[in-house]
């Protein structure tokens, strides 16, 4: 036996004994997932005993090192880890910005220091944490951004707004681009961290067309942020940013593939019913759901194939762009497809039937994902330039 | 095995790209075409490919070859697809080669070391009307003396009037069987057409042709898994060929489009552009992976292939077919000219496209295997 067959061996048995049952169910609602912070409350007793087994264990983080709160896990024996938990459709025991964002980030540019302070938090679900990035007048055009913070000496003072900042009411710390030169544009900004405690930081939630209500204007008025938390060096926190939107897309790329995997044609063939020859009832509805299919299994090749590479530095360092725009494309489709499948009942707004009208309030939110972590339009801008090597791009 | 080339298979390809790139560039297929070459390739060409141990590369070595997989075969094809290099190497090398290992016993003794050493070309006589159907083949294989009596029809058989051995599919009481006839075997004649993309492709029509019961590849009644093996084997080569035909493609438009000016510009520089060339991209890259995970699985012996495989042909098929058009569209007036090459990768992804199943043909599969 390899070392590798041993340890999905000891996985295996490791998972048996410690993912309740409860939580080998796919995610349905909003509150199956863990986001952990200083506020968590725990949806029931399973979410929480899965959470600490996990973190016990280093597998919230089962890549970083040990002494930052992960397993230290090699590529391999985390993508075991993961298809040994997808092969019991464990959910994943935290979903966290810090983890797929902050994380990434910090261990790359952190100080010593800094990794072990911020990082075992994260890693425990401690501290959850959301993402100051865009401002109204900068989306796309994110380095033109105008917060300011105002140097005291041994502090900022830190003034402006900040628009669309995920769960800004739920978090406890924020990530934040800071303009600290007004002369430099790209080598004016700086990466901040602070609490969203602190005096002067105010939040208003926005409704979307989901009519949920998960993100925030982000007001900064006054706000005091000591020149210790600031990651990497001051005025370069461009570069970290655009490392940790590298990771931010991956993340979001993700949803394309869809989770489980059953595909969306064998879905539907239950409800919507088959003809004599045993194919779905509506011939161009199945054309276009197994065309969809088609393109699901192989993006999930493709995101195979694009992490084997990228864990091993084969990659293209933009490639992560293109997954991000290939998979948010793909998963629009499927929450179309869903919607068609569904019909009449797709619609509905708040019945308990359809838990609220999930799968219409599914189907709007993921109009965000082309646009939410950089445009589709933005991403395809980058392809051509950084990738194709188009001219004047 | 991760999904990216190891360090032998990038140092196959690192050998098997300049040779095929100096040896057989699209210039060679231009030749061919323009002296209306009787044969479809070149039999230098096949030499110097013997000479480098391709033809055989999936023979096993106990037959003389050298035991590689479908992701080693895929780089060959690749090249091959990038170079619009007319050969025998997918029918031969892959399609028989599959079929033959898979079911062993005299024909595979007698076939795999001639196809390892470069001597003998095998033709893959499976469809038998205008789309791929192989769950319809009507050809009838009957007991006739101490053999077999074959009837029927045959389309699209590419060098099936040059080559040594034809595998046919027919239909015998319990099921279907695969015959190996030899090209001297009386009754066959094969009429090659001449196809869009310059190839040749032959109409066989097999009357009363009498077979030895030692030409049943595999056993009587048993065919439908070697033809499964060469069906998924030839199915994959394909799309692989498919991805280097698309790369060929794009890799010339995203040249063009840095050169060429319009407007006092690059026209590479307009954001119409940029961005279908950006998308092009990512369903290039998508399909290559894909085609990789096909190779893949076939080469563990896996379950999941069947599918992948489906997956893989029609997924290379729409980006091949994408790049093929945006390639002809973003050259302008001169990508329609006979004279540029990128007409000729049209084409070429046209006769690809049809073989062994279209991009519809493969939607349904999938569909069919997922159970709806
Ligand atoms: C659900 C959701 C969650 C989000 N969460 C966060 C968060 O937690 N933190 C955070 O900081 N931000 C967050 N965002 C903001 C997100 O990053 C921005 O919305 C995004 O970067 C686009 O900026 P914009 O909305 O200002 O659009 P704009 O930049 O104004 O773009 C408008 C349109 O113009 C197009 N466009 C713009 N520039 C170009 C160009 N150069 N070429 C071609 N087309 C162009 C865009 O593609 C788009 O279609 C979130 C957004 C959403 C929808
Ligand atoms: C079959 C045929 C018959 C023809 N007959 C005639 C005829 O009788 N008389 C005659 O005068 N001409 C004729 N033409 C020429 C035809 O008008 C030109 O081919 C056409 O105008 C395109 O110009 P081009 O070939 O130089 O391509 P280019 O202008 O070089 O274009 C190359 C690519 O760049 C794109 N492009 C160019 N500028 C932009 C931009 N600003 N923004 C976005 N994309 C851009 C184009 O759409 C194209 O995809 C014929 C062409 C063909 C193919």
């Amino acid at each position: 036996m390899s070392d590798l067959d041993a340890f999905r061996a000891e996985v295996r048995a490791w998972l048996e004994t410690n993912c309740p049952p409860e939580m080998r169910e796919p995610v349905r609602e909003e509150g199956d997932v863990c986001w952990g912070g200083r506020n968590w409350e725990f949806k029931n007793e399973a979410q929480k005993q899965w959470l600490e087994a996990c973190v016990a264990k280093g597998y919230t983080v089962p890549d970083w090192p040990k002494p930052y709160g992960g397993a230290g896990l090699s590529p391999e024996e985390t993508k075991v880890l993961k298809q040994e938990m997808k092969r019991i459709n464990a959910r994943s025991p935290l979903d966290s910005f810090g983890i797929w964002m902050l994380g990434p980030a910090l261990l790359k540019f952190g100080t010593e220091e800094q990794k072990v302070h911020y990082l075992n938090p994260i890693a425990r679900g401690e501290i959850r944490w959301c993402q100051g990035y865009s401002e109204p007048g900068s989306g796309s055009d994110l380095v033109s951004l105008q917060t300011f913070g105002e140097d005291k000496g041994d502090h900022w003072v830190v003034n402006g707004s900040k628009i669309w900042t995920s769960y800004a009411d739920k978090a406890d710390w924020i990530f934040c681009l800071v303009r600290t030169d007004k002369a430099n544009k790209y080598q004016g900004i700086t990466f901040m961290l602070f609490d969203m405690a602190s005096k002067g930081v105010t939040t208003k939630p926005i409704l979307l067309i989901s009519g949920n209500s998960p993100f925030c204007e982000t007001f900064f008025d006054d706000v005091e942020v000591p020149k210790t938390q600031y990651i990497g060096e001051i005025n370069r926190g461009w570069d970290v940013a655009k490392y940790l939107l590298g990771h931010e897309r991956e993340m979001i790329s993700g949803g394309g593939a869809g989770g489980d995997m059953v595909s969306i044609g064998a879905l539907f063939a239950k409800s919507l019913g088959k003809n004599d020859h045993g194919e779905l009832d509506d011939p161009i509805l199945r054309a276009e759901m197994a065309a969809f299919d088609v393109d699901v299994f192989a993006y999930r090749a493709m995101g195979e194939r694009f992490m084997d590479m990228w864990k091993t530095g084969r990659a293209h360092p933009a490639s992560s762009n293109m997954m991000k725009y290939v998979g948010t494309e793909l998963n629009k489709r499927r929450h179309e497809l869903v919607m068609s499948g569904g019909g009449s009942e797709a619609l509905e707004w708040d019945s308990e039937e359809t838990k609220g009208g999930a799968r219409a309030r599914g189907w709007l939110r993921t109009k965000a994902n082309s646009i939410e972590g950089g445009t589709s339009e933005v991403m395809l801008n980058v392809i051509a330039k950084r990738i194709l090597d188009l001219p004047g791009a | 095995m991760p999904l990216y080339h190891n360090d032998d298979q990038a140092m196959l390809k690192d050998s098997v790209a300049p040779f095929v790139a100096e040896q057989a560039p699209v210039l060679h297929l231009r030749k061919l075409r323009d002296e209306a070459d009787a044969t479809g390739f070149s039999r230098d060409l096949w030499a110097q490919f013997t000479e480098m141990g391709l033809p055989g590369m999936l023979v096993p070595e106990a037959h003389g070859g050298l035991g590689m997989g479908h992701m080693e075969a895929g780089i060959v094809l690749e090249e091959i697809g990038r170079n619009l290099t007319p050969s025998p190497f997918l029918a031969t090398s892959v399609g028989a080669v599959a079929a033959l290992a898979k079911a062993g016993g005299t024909q595979a003794g007698r076939w795999l070391p001639a196809i390892a050493s470069g001597e003998a070309i095998i033709a893959l006589a499976i469809d038998e009307g205008a789309k791929h159907r192989p769950d319809r083949i009507a050809t009838t294989a009957t007991r006739a003396g101490n053999g077999f009596r074959l009837d029927g029809k045959k389309s699209f058989v590419l060098h099936g009037h040059v080559a040594d051995m034809s595998i046919v599919a027919a239909k015998t009481d319990g099921g279907i069987t695969l015959f190996a006839v030899p090209k001297d075997a009386k009754g066959v004649t094969a009429d090659p057409r001449r196809l869009v993309d310059s190839s040749l492709a032959s109409h066989v029509t097999l009357d009363g042709v009498e077979v030895d019961a030692d030409a049943v590849i595999g056993e009587v009644d048993a065919g439908g898994e070697i033809l499964d093996a060469l069906l998924a084997a030839t199915r994959t080569g394909a799309a692989a060929e498919m991805v280097g035909v698309g790369q060929g493609a794009m890799d010339m438009t995203v040249t063009y489009l840095k050169e060429r000016k319009q407007f006092g510009k690059l026209i590479g520089e307009f954001q119409g552009l940029q961005h279908r060339a950006a998308h092009l991209y990512g369903e290039m890259e998508v399909a290559r992976a894909t085609v990789m995970k096909a190779q893949q699985l076939l080469d563990e012996g896996s379950e999941g292939a069947k599918l992948m495989v489906s997956v893989a042909k029609a997924k290379a098929g729409r980006a091949a077919n994408l790049a093929v058009r945006e390639g002809v569209q973003m050259h302008g007036g001169i990508g329609m000219t006979d004279e540029y090459d990128i007409g000729l990768y049209m084409k070429r992804d046209r006769a690809l496209a049809e073989y062994m199943g279209d991009v519809h043909y493969h939607i349904d599969q999938v569909a069919r295997m997922n159970g709806y």
